[in-house]
């Protein structure tokens, strides 16, 4: 049996949106700037995708820019609507996914902006009232707070963040890539200037992604040359990537309610048949419904001989999981996330994060080979 | 015959089925994240992409090592410019390039005179290539960068890059080239020609769209560039970001297709070209743009003097063409790469790109020369101008009245 348990990393792409891009890979290949037939052919399909994303999300089409993915779109957010707009604070926390947290640590070691970081407590829930602080103490600031933690499947009330930066006057980001086509965001009632979206985590294609700008805020392009996407981000469009993209997040809102309590049913079952099958596991990070993202389940296991064999020995066993975020996996520096909410270093910790294509067959086989494992080794 | 037809391969160019065959599996069961570093779906990703890397590496003269995926060329020039200039801020703050060079190459050197740099915008010669004299002129102790494209994407001219090269190493500069339209049409090697830094995409060989490289020299000198996107790491630090994997699959193998066929595919098309060309300049009053003899051998770009602009792209509707880069083609302006030839906003406009590709048929190439002389034809003999002149009136010498 091969268990794919790290969703979180990247998800398998549907057959449906490979479908729609496999149509514009083997014909549709016209340059979207170009005025001929060939060119505007291609030209509407991404402006139908961006409506089709914008309706879904309650905007404008004018909100939403095309790039190559989440990490592009959280430096052009970041390092533009900070330098756009002349502010020299930034606040965020130190459990971000790197795309942010080491964007904005580039930007403090420039001496762009001092850089402040929001408490977390022990589940990586963000301390609202240290960062009404925050704002209070520093001029006008720029906030990046991630929907859901990556690692930890942590939600931030993203509705209160919003309510709190509009008081202070502050621009709000959220790293939204965990949970665009996970959970519904109105953007018409969100109070965020700036949220991403990576294609390739809600079984999109990998190398596009968009950043949401409200209206409100103007800020200039990262990557200059030529006048796509209104003259915010040059380079020819990566047409049926964008297409994929519109066909994933459609799917993803055909469906949501039943593709919600589908995947936290796995996770709930996931939880409940570890805390029955292998004494003192524990779980990092939220893990009520109401508070966590359902894709992701952080478990802490008891302390155990040759710890750091897990992950390899899962894999062995035909179980991909991911002792954190994939985009630093093999770092071997151990988790961010994990030693910010001062998780025990001693018991080793795995993400295993799931999609609509998991089954609880799947959990069943991992538990058991789970058991082996802690029991040979404890 | 599929009208209309395609000669834009400039602009993009179709996918090959073979590379759209390699891409598929990295669609479906091979989906892992590259940087997935503790099992299967990663590291059979990962392999996808070393493999890839070399593919890209081999087809420049480079070592895998040297290769920074990135979401296209565009991507590619603004790291390599901006890169540049923040890495090496402390030995100067001057950069040389031309002023036929693509927008995301001359918008990235904007940019970094808003930073506080100093750019040098050469001209060209008559004939499109940069007068090594001027450039050598313009090197100061504070130049960083020489950057000049390889083939330029309007009229294709080949710049003496090998010349080039070696007047910004012996005033200490680093040389970076922006070969988009070049990589894969004629032999490019890094080492041959002293490239430091080179900008490639993926769909103008037949590849996918939204994924290209950037060549960083790791030896003689060692060159680093600062990265303009922070996050996981990816791309030795250089690049973050998921790595799109099939995409990255798909550049590789159109490298891969590219070297194996390039010189007979070149002398395939350089003779379609030719035939083109001379039915085209058979016309009177037609002149081909920029240099004949230094030219990538599937572009010609064919000025029709006394011919209304507009009107003849749209007689010539069947034909897919451009009067100019596809980036800027919605501005409605006039080239500034044919302007800088000296051309007249009018010849300027005037002036169509034929762009001939892969699949590009002899029997679409008679078809285009069909299509275009009936077109010039039909819309001078609507033409005053064109009356005027067979008429033997000097233009230039009238005095237009001012409306």
């Amino acid at each position: 049996m091969r268990v794919y348990f790290d969703n979180a990393a990247t998800t398998a792409l549907d057959p449906e949106v490979l479908k729609e891009m496999y149509k514009v890979m083997e014909s549709q290949f016209g340059n979207p700037s170009s005025i001929h037939a060939h060119g505007r052919e291609v030209r509407t399909l991404i402006e139908r995708s961006r409506k089709t994303i914008a309706n879904l999300l309650h905007t404008s089409p004018a909100e939403i820019f095309f790039t190559s993915g989440g990490t592009e779109a959280d430096n052009t957010a970041i390092r533009c609507g900070i330098i756009d707009h002349q502010l020299k604070h930034a606040i965020t926390t130190k459990l971000e996914h790197h795309a942010v947290l080491h964007t904005l640590q580039a930007m403090e070691k420039a001496g762009a902006i001092k850089l402040s970081y929001v408490d977390v407590d022990d589940k990586g829930l963000v301390d609202y009232n240290h960062l009404e602080q925050l704002l209070q103490n520093n001029e006008r600031s720029f906030v990046s707070l991630m929907h859901a933690n990556n690692e930890l499947g942590t939600l931030t009330d993203i509705v209160r963040v919003g309510d709190i930066c509009e008081a202070h006057n502050a621009l709000f980001h959220s790293d939204t890539v965990q949970t665009v086509g996970h959970f519904v965001h109105d953007l018409s009632k969100l109070k965020l200037h700036f949220m991403v979206c990576a294609a390739h985590k809600l079984h999109g294609p990998k190398g596009v992604g968009f950043l949401h700008i409200n209206h409100k805020v103007k800020i200039n392009p990262m990557i200059y040359g030529g006048s796509q996407e209104r003259n915010m981000r040059g380079g020819t469009e990566n047409v049926y990537g964008i297409a994929g993209l519109a066909k994933a997040l459609e799917l993803a809102y055909a469906d949501m309610q039943g593709h919600q309590a589908y995947i936290q049913d796995i996770k709930s079952y996931m939880m409940a048949r570890l805390t029955q099958e292998i004494p003192g596991i524990k779980f990092n990070g939220e893990t009520d419904p109401e508070g966590s993202l359902y894709t992701v389940l952080n478990v802490s296991f008891p302390e155990m001989e040759m710890a750091d064999m897990l992950l390899f020995n899962l894999d062995i066993a035909g179980i991909s999981a991911s002792g954190g975020s994939a985009c630093s996996s093999g770092t071997d520096i151990g988790s961010h996330v994990l030693s910010a909410i001062g998780a025990n270093p001693n018991r080793p910790s795995v993400r295993f994060s799931f999609s609509k294509y998991n089954t609880k067959e799947e959990v069943d086989y991992t538990v058991a080979k789970l058991k082996e494992l802690c029991m040979v080794n404890a | 015959m599929n009208i209309p037809i395609y000669l834009d391969n400039n602009a993009t160019t179709p996918m090959d089925p073979r590379v759209l065959e390699a891409m598929l599996p990295y669609f479906t069961n091979k989906f892992g994240n590259a940087a997935s570093r503790n099992h299967h779906f990663g590291w059979v990703a990962e392999e996808g992409v070393d493999y890839a890397r070399e593919q890209v590496a081999k087809l420049i003269g480079a070592s895998e090592k040297e290769i920074i995926f990135t979401s296209g060329a565009t991507e590619s020039d603004n790291l390599a410019i901006k890169g540049v200039f923040e890495m090496y801020k402390d030995k100067g703050n001057h950069i040389i390039t031309a002023v036929t060079e693509h927008k995301a190459v001359l918008d990235a050197c904007k940019h970094v005179e808003k930073l506080g740099g100093k750019v040098t915008y050469l001209p060209v010669k008559e004939d499109g290539l940069v007068d090594l004299g001027e450039l050598e002129a313009a090197m100061t102790p504070e130049t960083i960068l020489v950057s000049i494209m390889y083939g330029n994407n309007e009229i294709g001219v080949i710049q003496p890059v090998k010349e080039i090269a070696a007047i910004a190493h012996k005033h200490g500069a680093l040389f970076m080239t922006d070969a988009t339209q070049a990589v894969g049409k004629i032999p490019v090697d890094v080492n041959v020609d002293g490239i430091d830094l080179l900008a490639l995409s993926a769909h103008k060989m037949y590849g996918p769209k939204g994924v290209g490289a950037l060549y960083v020299r790791r030896k003689g000198p060692r060159v680093k560039v600062t990265a303009q996107m922070d996050g996981g790491g990816h791309e030795r630090g250089m690049r973050s970001g998921t790595l799109n994997v099939p995409g990255i699959v798909g550049l590789g193998k159109a490298c891969e297709i590219a070297g194996q066929e390039m010189e007979a595919e070149a002398k395939r098309l350089s003779a379609l070209r030719d035939k083109l060309q001379n039915a085209l300049t058979e016309l009177e009053e037609s002149y081909v743009n920029g240099n004949v003899e230094h030219r990538l051998p599937h572009v010609a770009n064919i000025s029709f003097k006394y011919v209304e602009g507009e009107g003849l792209m749209m007689a010539m509707k069947d034909l897919a063409v451009s009067s100019g880069s596809a980036c800027t083609s919605a501005s409605l302006e006039p080239s500034y790469v044919l302007k800088s030839l000296g051309l007249s906003d009018d010849l300027a406009h005037s002036s169509i790109r034929f762009g001939l590709g892969r699949f590009t048929t002899e029997e679409e190439v008679d078809y285009a020369i069909e299509v275009t002389k009936k077109a010039v034809n039909h819309l001078r003999e609507l033409s005053p101008l064109w009356e005027m002149f067979k008429e033997g009136i000097d233009l230039n010498s009238i005095e237009w009245a001012e409306h």
